[in-house]
């Protein structure tokens, strides 16, 4: 076992003052702004006495649609975070050139790059897409809550713990510098004996658990909850993609905490599974991480496609085109996704048959994938389209998204990859792929479903400007890394020596500078939305005409969702309903039974970041003893036998009495 | 503790694959799995300990043979599992699985074998080694 340089004390592990890094400005700096805005909103919330508020309706709420907003927050707070790294690495390149060193130090340089990927993908594109999920499925099934309430606001606060745990790494100690995915050797403690990588493990960790067990909360929600007469193949198909999606995180998601588990054993106990000496072999880590990793990004992707669908359908005015052959290409991608991740390394020296198949399968998918986009197309044929800003990113995504599936499948070439691999034309792929696949459909998303959640529609002014800033900004950010990287520059480099090379990435950094300028105009829409909300108020439920089963309850909808399980008799079934001439029932409702809140969920996701702080810093008494109140907690979760009330008859009279005044209301003159 | 989300379709339920499912859970049906799970344990460690079959390939694969049968035997007294519980949903999930670990499994062996092969010449065996 390699031991470490430095000393343990028996109190505070290997934590000292020398972990604040307040020899580096840029940090300190940083850290000032978080403390200030971060007590600034502390300040607010106590000046406005909002602590009992947001303990009682939101902390501990189990309703999926709250815990759904939840993740949406979480997200776009991590966004920022996430695009602050992303425009001081462009920043960084566009300035590195002739002699110059630019303005990051390469150890700090290197942290950027790998906290930029892990928190775009596991905090900002896995809570935006899980909050989706959560507060949309079980509407469009007609469910009342996810089969598991308590279970699913303990999984966002273990995605909240691990995002938690990868910020402190900001401030306390450092981040891994080894890439979004620690490959070993590199990641082993013999050349990363600081805690970076120990944040990176515990903090994906922590936040796995909450993943895989909002994957196997939704998957039993879709297959026992849905309402009566909606089979398989009249489920809608975002709640189709949910499902596959849901499947995917379920079985691959162990094969991460496992890969990593085992990293952790040779961190901690001197295991050799991944070094390079005593059998390990660091080529074994790369395969089973991809061997999650591929399906990630379907993970990431199908339930957009799902967003799309709804949109696309709803804009056009049309049943989607091709409702069976989504469903399928959905199922046939799910299956396909674990067939190829070994052209993530094809340049490690697999022998020509290994490559050859894995080539085959990867262009294979381009075809589920291909005839998805031909729904799409048909779905808009003839149909009567609504350019509102959902249509307007969908269309935008067509575009985009068509581009990186083309260059996919260039690097789906084994030879071509040998030449492109580890470039910046991959960087350019995988962002045109993300950006244009998965961030495209979750603005999308975000236009389409936010009057269901708060009960007026955002601004379409704003909206406008941040889509027309993030399209023509990612297009200047990443269509010069497609040219740089086939000049054959390498990803994460951090100063150039052919200074030819510079007015490309000072394109690109005017790129993420106008995708900063629409994220900024994303905010402001939302901020605008809300003084104008009375203008844009939805009083209907159905602001958009329509197809699916949420937009039949109001707008929010209530605590239990619908007054009576809908029955369903087609495929959008709200749109079916419609046409033949549904009316609310106004009168006979009955008490609804109900899952209670519960702070359980908080309490052990907190007491896991401790654990994982104690871990990170060699602090063993206090994980001993966080392990141990963690157990206690759960123990004790089990004794609490009140979990559920009825909202009484009377109740929801009053309130479904007051939507009928709203609908009055909205419809008069 | 799940919302109850409407009554009619959870009351079907009950009634359809309440009784198959309670049919498994019986005390005689945990003591049957458990005698067969402990035998199935003992007689691979007796197998390794005593070194009772010369061969150590074939000790390996007899090994791993019981192991599988230890799965199933987890399977159908454990997780009570047959084609018909929770509406063929079970079988379904276990097919996905299989098929899973199946692609996972296979594709490791052959894309490590190939690495080691290519990449590792000069390596000794590990496995040969004391």
């Amino acid at each position: 076992m390699i031991e470490s340089q430095q000393a343990v004390s028996p109190v505070f592990g290997r934590l000292t003052l020398e972990a604040l890094p307040l020899h580096e400005p840029i940090v300190v700096y940083t850290f000032v702004v978080v403390a200030l805005i971060g007590v600034a909103a502390l300040g607010a919330v106590t000046w406005f006495r909002l602590w009992g508020y947001l303990w009682r309706e939101w902390f501990t709420s189990v309703d999926h649609k709250k815990i759904g907003i939840m993740y949406m927050v979480l997200g776009i707070v991590m966004l920022l975070r996430g695009f602050a790294d992303a425009i001081m690495m462009r920043l960084q390149q566009a300035m590195a050139f002739n002699g110059s060193e630019g303005y990051l130090p390469p150890e700090h340089y290197d942290q950027v790059f790998s906290a930029h990927g892990v928190i775009m993908i596991f905090f900002v594109a896995m809570p935006l897409v899980t909050g989706l999920m959560n507060y949309i499925m079980p509407l469009q099934i007609g469910a009342r809550d996810v089969s598991f309430p308590f279970l699913n606001n303990f999984s966002f606060w273990m995605t909240a713990g691990g995002a938690v745990l990868t910020m402190l790494s900001l401030f306390i100690g450092a981040f891994a510098r080894t890439g979004w995915l620690a490959y070993p050797p590199l990641s082993g403690i013999a050349y990363s004996p600081d805690v970076g990588v120990d944040y990176y493990i515990w903090g994906l960790q922590i936040a796995g658990v909450g993943t895989t067990l909002s994957g196997i909360n939704l998957v039993t929600t879709i297959i026992k909850m849905r309402a009566p007469g909606m089979a398989m193949m009249r489920l809608p198909i975002f709640t189709w993609t949910a499902l596959c999606t849901n499947v995917l995180i379920v079985a691959t998601f162990p094969v991460l905490t496992a890969t990593l588990a085992l990293l952790t054993l040779d961190r901690y106990l001197g295991m050799n599974f991944f070094t390079s000496d005593f059998g390990g072999s660091p080529m074994l880590y790369v395969n089973l991480i991809w061997i999650w990793g591929h399906p990630e990004v379907y993970i990431l992707i199908l339930p957009v496609f799902g967003i799309y669908s709804e949109v696309a359908s709803t804009f056009s005015g049309k049943r989607l085109f091709g409702y069976t052959s989504m469903v399928y290409a959905t199922v046939v991608i799910t299956i396909l996704s674990y067939l190829v991740w070994l052209h993530h390394f094809f340049t490690m020296g697999s022998g020509a048959s290994v490559n050859s198949f894995f080539g085959i399968t990867t262009m294979i998918i381009s075809i589920p994938t291909g005839a998805k986009i031909f729904n799409w197309l048909f779905t808009m044929y003839r149909g009567r389209i609504r350019f509102e800003l959902p249509m307007m990113w969908t269309v935008a995504f067509m575009l985009t998204f068509v581009i990186g599936g083309m260059t996919g499948v260039m690097l789906a070439v084994p030879p071509a990859d040998f030449v492109l691999h580890n470039s910046l034309f991959l960087v350019a792929h995988f962002h045109n792929v993300i950006i244009g696949g998965v961030v495209f459909g979750l603005f999308a998303g975000m236009n389409f479903w936010f009057p269901k959640a708060f009960g007026f529609r955002l601004d379409p002014f704003w909206g406008k400007f941040s889509f027309w800033f993030w399209v023509i900004g990612f297009y200047f950010a990443f269509m010069p890394l497609y040219a740089l990287g086939l000049m054959g520059v390498t990803r994460r480099l951090r100063v150039f020596d052919d200074p030819s090379l510079q007015p490309w990435f000072v394109v690109a950094a005017f790129g993420a500078f106008l995708i900063l300028l629409g994220i900024l105009s994303f905010l402001v829409q939302v901020a605008v939305s809300i003084k104008n909300r009375e203008k844009l108020r939805d009083t209907t439920g159905d602001p958009w005409n329509a197809r699916s089963l949420e937009w039949a309850t109001s707008s929010p909808p209530p605590d239990y969702n619908f007054a009576f399980t809908p029955v369903v008799h087609d495929v959008d079934a709200w749109w079916d309903m419609k046409q033949h001439g549904y009316t609310r029932p106004l009168a006979g409702f009955r008490p609804i039974h109900m899952p209670k809140n519960t702070g359980t969920g908080v309490f052990i996701a907190a007491l896991s970041v401790i654990l994982g702080f104690a871990l990170v810093w060699y602090i063993w008494w206090l994980a001993a003893l966080s392990f141990v109140a963690i157990l206690a907690v759960a123990i004790g979760h089990t004794f609490d036998y009140r979990r559920s009330y009825d909202i009484p008859a009377a109740e929801i009279a009053r309130a479904e009495e007051a939507r009928t005044r709203l609908i009055v209301a909205g419809a008069a003159p | 503790m799940s919302a109850t989300p409407h009554p009619d379709p959870h009351a079907a339920d009950a009634a359809s694959h309440g009784g198959d499912g309670a049919g498994h859970a019986t005390l005689r049906g945990y003591l049957t799995g458990f005698v067969l799970a402990a035998i199935l344990t003992a007689i691979p460690f007796a197998l390794v300990m005593t070194g009772a079959i010369p061969d150590r390939q074939a000790t390996a694969i007899i090994v791993m043979g019981f192991a599988v049968v230890q799965i199933f035997v987890h399977m159908i007294y454990f997780l009570h599992m047959d084609a018909r519980t929770e509406h063929g949903w079970s079988l379904m999930a276990l097919i996905f699985t299989i098929v899973m670990v199946v692609i996972a499994l296979a594709g490791s062996l052959w894309v490590m074998y190939h690495l080691n092969a290519n990449m590792m010449p000069g390596m000794p065996d590990m496995s040969q080694l004391p």
